[in-house]
């Protein structure tokens, strides 16, 4: 495989990894965060600061950046998860951007705003491969899980899941936790990808561009987010001519899905043994049918 | 030295209460922030920067022609956006996902269209300050200072006095008993979204005129967001005391500990504010409600 697409491949992988947290944090536990750069930012700069400064080895850089992003969630989430959605969405704004200006004005350790050059680039297609299947198949069975039905009953309606005892707090802490788990790993392989991180690279462009993922595959499917972030990094690879009008056809098709599908392109359906079947199984009585109509 | 900085303070507070009160006065009857309110005002200020360069109108006439411009995008906005979820009963997060649609979409068509150049305003205003007791105040400043309070009293008139004031007040506290009573409510929609246009369009002129003018200049007013927020969301004589107490927090760190780390103290002066007083200053405890 040549390695252009071996590249392309990898930045899915990344992106996908970002993506995972915030279809659960968003999509499935309805905590809208606008900051997922701000967690990528934090990992991506722990787990380099790890290989450069400490030399620890890449798993335990990775393990280090994705610690580093999951334990910033819990301050940051205890004081505004307990409010009213907005104010969560306006503290994750926030944060990202406050760790932006953080990076640029600390330029001692995080060389500034010019960034950290030469990184040494450890991201095998392989090694990122496996991390996100292994991360797919964890966050899916968590979501068909009891707790992850929980998540669901919090975005649906927080006062009924209160009412039937949930404690929703505690669910929205936990989706937010594991959102800051996966995007300190995904920023961690960003890092050791591209051998070089600058604050302009988790600015909120970046954050718009993951949400944007979650929505267009539907705020219900892990499915529809993992084909959201799989063509969306492709695409602009493709269109390179029409770059400039990406953002603006993104801007157009969110407020499009919100109006006319809320659910998201694929809604709920999720890709199992059991749908493929079922799937099958339409596709042959369509057959069957048109066949009657020929006879 | 004190005191010049409470100026400054003041005269920067003076348009985040601007904008801080359409973000609150969108919020009391919708009950969600509007994240598209940053690029209505860039649009105002886009208005407000061809009618006085490329028109060449007198400024009172630019300022008219930002106020309806930006209120009239403001009411598009909404029936595009958000109408079909109020109708639908959609939670608030869809509300908040579209609004970023729309931020998106204005920002990018912006730099596509008009292109990502930084512009600046002529000046209209001379340039030196007055000095009043030793203490220098810039013209634009007194300016800027005038033309907020008296866009601030007019609205508030028009809130508290004029027949759709009391509607919109009435659909604050509950949108469908007020429709039980006769008032229609796209109507008000419509209106208060006019209202927040046309402070967003008159903050963007004023913003254009301190600063520049640019396609994602409505960045900038994740700061009102934050005024409003420390005054209680929702709340208009909260929004605007949220927004002095910011733009003096501001400049008091800009001057006293590093202008770098700002916009950082804003940040966690809201965090600070959401954890000891989560209705802010002068609001209710913003809690959900069935």
């Amino acid at each position: 495989m040549s390695v252009y697409y071996e590249g392309i491949i990898i930045l899915a992988c990344v992106n996908l990894l970002a993506v995972l947290g915030l279809s659960l944090l968003t999509g499935f536990t309805g905590s809208f965060c606008f900051g997922q750069a701000g967690f990528m930012a934090v990992g991506a700069y722990v787990a380099t600061l790890m290989t450069m400064k400490l030399h620890t080895p890449f798993a335990v850089s990775l393990l280090g950046g994705m610690l580093a992003g999951g334990l910033i969630s819990i301050p940051l989430g205890y004081p505004t998860l307990k409010l009213k959605g907005d104010y969560f969405a306006i503290a994750t704004l926030g944060f990202a951007e406050a760790i932006r200006l953080l990076i640029e004005n600390l330029e001692k350790i995080t060389g500034g705003s010019r960034g950290i050059p030469s990184i040494p680039t450890r991201t095998s297609l392989p090694i990122i491969l496996v991390v996100t299947i292994v991360a797919i198949i964890m966050v899916r069975s968590y979501i068909s899980s009891r707790h992850g039905r929980n998540c669901v009953a919090v975005r649906e309606d927080e006062i009924a899941a209160q009412a039937i005892a949930i404690d929703t707090f505690r669910y929205k802490q936990i989706s937010f936790v594991i959102n800051g788990l996966l995007a300190g790993l995904s920023g961690a392989f960003l890092a050791h990808y591209v051998g070089f991180i600058q604050p302009s690279m988790f600015g909120i462009q970046k954050s718009t561009e993951l949400i944007v993922m979650v929505i267009f595959g539907g705020m219900n499917s892990v499915t529809g987010a993992i084909v959201a972030a799989a063509v969306l990094t492709g695409l602009p690879e493709l269109l390179r001519a029409a770059a400039a009008w990406r953002l603006v056809a993104y801007g157009a098709a969110v407020v499009f899905i919100m109006v006319i599908r809320p659910q998201g392109l694929l809604g709920t359906w999720e890709l199992s043994w059991k749908n493929i079947q079922r799937l099958w199984q339409g596709i042959k009585s369509i057959g069957s049918h048109t066949n009657k109509a020929k006879a | 030295m004190i005191l010049q900085q409470i100026i400054n303070g003041i005269s920067i507070g003076a348009v985040y209460a601007l904008i801080a009160v359409g973000y609150s006065l969108v919020y009391s009857v919708l009950n969600f922030s509007n994240f598209a309110h940053g690029e209505i005002l860039m649009i105002g200020s886009y208005i407000g920067f061809y009618a006085l360069t490329k028109l060449g109108m007198p400024f009172w006439a630019a300022i008219a022609l930002s106020v309806i411009g930006a209120g009239l995008v403001a009411v598009a906005l909404e029936k595009i956006g958000y109408r079909p979820l109020r109708l639908r009963l959609a939670p608030s997060l869809y509300f908040m996902i579209s609004a970023m649609g729309l931020s998106i979409f204005l920002q990018n068509f912006t730099i596509v269209t008009i292109g990502p150049n930084f512009r600046t305003y002529p000046d209209i205003f001379s340039t030196t300050p007055i000095e009043i007791f030793g203490l220098n105040i810039g013209r634009l400043d007194l300016i800027i200072f005038a033309i907020t309070a008296i866009s601030l009293v007019l609205l508030t008139w028009f809130i508290y006095k004029s027949k759709f004031g009391n509607a919109i007040r009435a659909a604050s506290y509950n949108m469908r008993v007020a429709s039980l009573m006769g008032i229609n409510p796209d109507l008000i929609v419509s209106i208060v979204f006019m209202l927040a246009g046309a402070t967003a369009g008159i903050g963007g002129i004023l913003f254009g005129m301190k600063y520049t003018v640019y396609p994602w200049m409505g960045v900038l007013t994740i700061k009102a967001f934050i005024a409003a927020v420390v005054g209680g969301l929702g709340s208009l004589p909260g929004a605007v005391l949220g927004a002095f107490v910011l733009g003096i927090t501001e400049t008091f760190t800009a001057a006293y500990i590093s202008s770098a780390f700002r916009d950082l103290f804003s940040f966690a002066l809201m965090i600070l504010i959401i954890v000891i007083r989560p209705g802010g200053l002068l609001g209710v405890v913003a809690t959900e409600k069935a």
